[in-house]
């Protein structure tokens, strides 16, 4: 490259490294341009009890998956067991030889955001910040003023914009163009979502994306709960999205051999493979104190968080490594394995991933693991990987608030090497005080969640 | 031709296995071999690469495929069926 070329390049990247470029609509507009002295973080008075933890609770929750594109028809497709998952209907389709899974079909993003909008959101950024409305609407929170300087946003995702990636790469390799839109960096990038969520609603601590593939967003909200325990931040919009339905994104998975050509059943004895989905779900996890005194109404407590790594194999899962996350989990919730009334498994279909978490859970909670439910929610919405922990809390917020518990569906034979309560095919009605959120990642990661009820 | 396809089956199974191809007998089973299930599916993707055939093989229930991974022999034979039916 001549210099003159190199020059011309970093002329541009210094034009884009200015400040200003923002969407037609968004969030207050806010100029911390740099040598602008800030104002002083506002206080956050000391926790009460001397642990200098902070309670965290759930005051909002948002979502758009195969099931609904918000939390009641989400929840009403729980307590029914419908199921999301369809034959899939996207460009190349019929190169695949896996056509199923739980899309959202009809996705008109003309509906939700305007035309500029829509150059720089990918449609993991778009279902993220229509499940991000509906979680702060609930909420009933504003930012503005010092509220945002101690509110944040940490999401989850595996792929990011992978649509623009699929899209971009078939313009320029099979249509063999040699532009692509300016655009698409800040709309691949798995950053985005949590961007524009903290552009939209002036959110303006802590605001980043964790990748850890199909634990994405169990890490992510983990990760929001300790903040705010900590009292690092006083609100964190969490949770997290992903959008791979698309020719490339299931091309890649079909190369594993773990996809079903037909169904989800989780934990059955025929289950034959995972099937993908995609959505987001966004929480809005708060200070207690803080959704006290402003009377918020509180959907259910964050008690506990523990992630551990197997360290063992790419992509087969170790019993051993789930069931510390689920034992860490308990163990920083204080809570007693008999507390626990349900846990909202991982439970991908897959032959590996069922048996070996559900030893975990029996290794865990010993006798108690007989007594629990332990449900599947994938069976519905389909594996929606870095997104899937936070639709998936859905159903945790609905055992504990509504005392329903989701099902799972497609449940056709038992399995001596799957022996729990799995809640076969229909939703069950029971009064539950904590539940668990596993989440077991490609890679060997694991991220569990432990909620109380209000 | 049906020596040819056998011998490489077997240096693609054997690669994976690290193991030289006389090493190889038609009743051992890939676990005989040291193949786990994700060497397994890489075998198998090597196998329809070098013969430009599409195997039916989902790990998650090897055994109810109808393309038998058992033993060396029965992939041998599944495989020469399917390069015999592409023609």
């Amino acid at each position: 490259m001549s210099p003159k070329a190199r020059n011309g390049k970093d002329a541009r990247a210094d034009r884009d490294g200015k400040p200003g470029r923002k969407p037609a609509k968004g969030g207050a507009a806010v100029d911390d341009g740099a040598g602008t002295i800030p104002p002083a973080a506002p206080v956050i008075v000391p926790a009460a009890g001397g642990s200098g933890l902070r309670r965290v609770v759930i005051t909002g929750a948002g979502t758009i998956n195969a099931l609904g594109r918000d939390v009641p028809s989400t929840l009403a497709a729980f307590r029914d067991g419908r199921c999301g998952i369809t034959q899939l209907d996207f460009r190349d389709v019929d190169r695949l030889t896996i056509q199923i899974g739980a899309q959202v079909h009809d996705w008109q993003p003309e509906e939700y955001f305007n035309r500029q909008q829509i150059l720089l959101y990918d449609k993991f950024t778009q279902f993220t910040l229509l499940a991000a409305k509906e979680a702060v609407a609930q909420s009933g929170l504003a930012f503005h003023g010092e509220l945002g300087l101690c509110s944040g946003v940490v999401l989850g995702t595996a792929g990011g914009g992978l649509n623009t990636w699929d899209e971009n790469y078939r313009v320029v390799y099979e249509e063999g163009k040699n532009r692509v839109h300016p655009f698409v960096v800040p709309k691949l990038m798995n950053n985005a979502a949590a961007s524009h969520v903290s552009m939209e609603f002036g959110l303006r601590g802590p605001a980043f994306t964790v990748a850890t593939a199909c634990a994405s967003s169990n890490h992510a909200m983990g990760l929001a709960f300790q903040m705010v325990r900590s009292g690092g931040a006083q609100v964190m919009l969490t949770g997290g999205a992903e959008a791979m339905l698309c020719f490339g994104g299931v091309k890649a998975w079909e190369g594993l051999r773990v996809m079903s050509r037909d169904a989800c059943r989780p934990f059955s004895a025929n289950r034959n493979g995972m099937v993908q989905g995609e959505g987001a779900g966004v929480f809005v996890f708060e200070d207690y104190d803080h959704a006290r005194a402003r009377g918020a109404e509180i959907l259910a407590e964050v008690v506990g968080f523990a992630m551990s790594a197997d360290a063992q194999d790419i992509v087969m899962p170790s019993a051993q490594g789930a069931e510390r996350a689920i034992t860490g989990a308990m163990r920083d919730a204080r809570l007693n394995p008999e507390d626990v009334g349900y846990i909202n498994a991982h439970g991908t279909g897959t032959a590996a991933n069922d048996k070996t978490e559900c030893a975990a859970v029996a290794h865990a909670f010993g006798h108690h693991a007989d007594r629990l439910m332990i449900s599947s929610t994938k069976s519905m919405h389909g594996h929606i990987i870095g997104g899937t922990g936070a639709v998936e809390l859905l159903a945790c917020i609905m055992a504990l608030r509504d005392g329903v518990v989701a099902p799972t569906i497609g449940y056709q034979e038992p399995d001596p090497e799957c022996a729990l309560d799995v809640v076969p095919n229909t939703a069950r009605e029971a009064s539950v005080g904590a539940v668990l959120s596993n989440a077991f990642a490609f890679g060997g990661l694991n991220a569990v969640l432990a909620l109380r009820r209000a | 031709m049906t020596t040819d396809v056998h011998d490489r089956i077997i240096a693609i199974i054997a690669e994976q296995a690290m193991l030289d191809p006389s090493e190889i007998r038609a009743e051992m089973t890939p676990a005989d071999l040291g193949i786990d299930s994700l060497g397994m599916v890489e075998s198998i993707f090597a196998i329809e690469e070098a013969f430009d055939i599409s195997i039916p093989f989902n790990a998650n229930e090897p055994e109810k495929s109808d393309f038998d991974v058992s033993t060396m022999g029965s992939i041998v034979a599944a495989v020469e069926k399917l390069v015999a039916g592409k023609g």
